[in-house]
């Protein structure tokens, strides 16, 4: 089991603080804690699995945790994907290790039985760990944007496609390849402009307009301004054509950018109401850590 | 590197899951020392697991027919279909002794991390199975994990017009184990699926 060896927590208490050293195979294993979101776990061998960990402090770590597939597990249920959790890991050669695991929030049991969420929050986690190329790299924004955009999932505070695509925006505006919404993507005329390109990266005026520049409608452009804002009234409000088109050139923007696809956005079920708003508009504006509102 | 028959081997037994570089290299110097008519069974065997064994055309479990056993098995409950990820999934179930019904082999579990998404599975078959309305109750059976979880609600949702009774497997503490140790999520589990006695 992969809690074997004695381990000693930081004194100094909070998350992710301080270092410690273990001997693990007869050599010393540099161990940290740090909160965590689960993006995803590969099987790996007769019963472990790989996770993809995206933590606060590391950036995305790839981690073995050994014998979480066994039915006998003790933390086996806490890494599931989307889980957000508080994780010690020791550092290895070439993977790192899980040696415990405290749930702090686990999302995926609120995902699994709401199959439009759970397609979202995959595409969610799919995007953070696309934009985490390279790994231990920190990336706290994103870290606390993707942890916003799961909990967002889980509360029900929003349809789910919406949530997704308000994440996949801020997400991008993060990567530096936010969409040109109020001004010429080419020449910086500010102004809403009818056109828009995503070769161009959003926008673009009349006399900037490449062929092939599509006519997304003025309610359209107006939800992703909403969306990439955090303008949770007006994205709420906002119809369903408006909202399919939205989602469309959100999704080209960033496959644009990405170079290649998600795997995981073609399989997003934007179709069900089961994850409409469920409480007034008003009361959904928080400013937490990290939320999406 | 070795040459010729021994190196090719150890190549090809480490391109094997869960077989690395040193695995490899000992399982072929063992082959090299074993009884040349156990080496001969083991070819045969692999021979014949290509050749004959495919998936059953009802159920898309393994088979060495067009039918598998349990498919061609007259004494199963055909009103009974047991849907479970993966073929050695069959075999755990059969186990327990306790299910006689029939089954389905969905080919893995709904997983868009991995760009698998329910037309990658056999569930167009499985409608086509439930469609004649001999099917009473169907047991989903698929892994107790995200993506089992929620390709039983994806199956639930899809059959639910279909008016069949839906079940799912209980989740909760294994048989032997102390409640003490239990993580939270399945002493919740286990909670939530409690019974009376």
């Amino acid at each position: 089991m992969a809690q074997a060896g004695t381990v000693t927590r930081s004194p100094a208490g909070p998350v992710g603080a301080g270092w410690h050293n273990r001997r693990v195979n007869g050599w010393r294993a540099k161990l940290y804690r740090d909160d965590a979101v689960v993006l995803r776990g590969q099987k790996l061998g007769e019963s472990d699995r790989i996770i993809t960990l995206f933590t606060r402090r590391h950036g995305r770590i790839r981690a073995v945790a050994k014998g979480v597939r066994r039915t006998t597990s003790k933390f086996g249920a806490r890494l599931e994907p989307f889980g957000h959790v508080d994780v010690q890991v020791a550092e290895g050669r070439s993977l790192h290790s899980v040696s415990q695991v405290e749930a702090i929030d686990l999302y995926g049991k609120r995902f699994i039985d709401d199959y439009p969420r759970y397609t979202t929050a995959s595409a969610i986690a799919e995007t953070a760990e696309r934009l985490t190329p390279i790994e231990e790299e920190p990336a706290l924004r994103l870290f606390l944007l993707t942890l916003g955009a799961l909990r967002v999932l889980a509360e029900g505070l929003h349809t789910s496609s919406l949530v997704l695509d308000s994440y996949l925006l801020r997400a991008m505006a993060l990567a530096g390849w936010a969409p040109a919404l109020e001004e010429c993507a080419v020449c910086g005329t500010e102004g809403q402009h009818r056109a828009f390109s995503v070769p161009a990266g959003g926008c673009v005026c009349q006399d900037c307009r490449p062929p092939g520049a599509a006519h997304p409608s003025p309610a359209t452009l107006q939800l992703m301004a909403a969306l990439a804002t955090g303008d949770w009234p007006v994205a709420d409000s906002s119809e369903a054509g408006p909202r399919r088109e939205a989602a469309g050139l959100v999704a080209a923007h960033l496959q644009w950018h990405l170079e290649r696809g998600l795997r995981s956005l073609p399989l997003v079920d934007r179709s069900s109401p089961k994850t409409s708003p469920t409480r007034g508009a008003d009361e959904n504006q928080r400013s937490t850590d990290g939320d999406l509102a | 590197m070795y040459e010729g028959a021994i190196q090719d081997l150890i190549d090809e037994l480490g391109r094997l899951p869960g077989v690395g570089p040193k695995s490899a290299q000992r399982i072929a110097f063992h082959i090299l020392s074993a009884d040349p008519t156990d080496v001969k069974r083991l070819a045969v065997a692999l021979q014949r697991v290509k050749e004959q064994v495919r998936f059953c055309t009802t159920c898309f479990n393994v088979a060495e027919a067009e039918q598998c056993r349990i498919c061609r098995d007259p004494r199963r409950h055909d009103d009974v279909l047991c849907v479970v990820e993966e073929p050695k999934d069959v075999v755990a179930v059969e186990r327990t002794g306790e299910f006689r019904g029939r089954y389905h082999v969905l080919g893995g579990a709904i997983n868009p991390l991995e760009g698998i998404g329910p037309d990658h599975l056999k569930i167009r078959e499985l409608m086509a199975r439930l469609a004649d309305g001999s099917v009473k109750e169907l047991i989903l059976a698929t892994d107790p994990n995200t993506e089992g979880e929620a390709t039983a609600t994806y199956l639930a949702l899809l059959v639910k017009p279909m008016g069949l009774a839906v079940t799912r497997l209980a989740s909760g503490l294994p048989v032997g184990g102390d409640l003490e140790y239990a993580d939270e999520i399945t002493l919740g589990r286990a909670f939530e699926g409690r019974r009376a006695i």
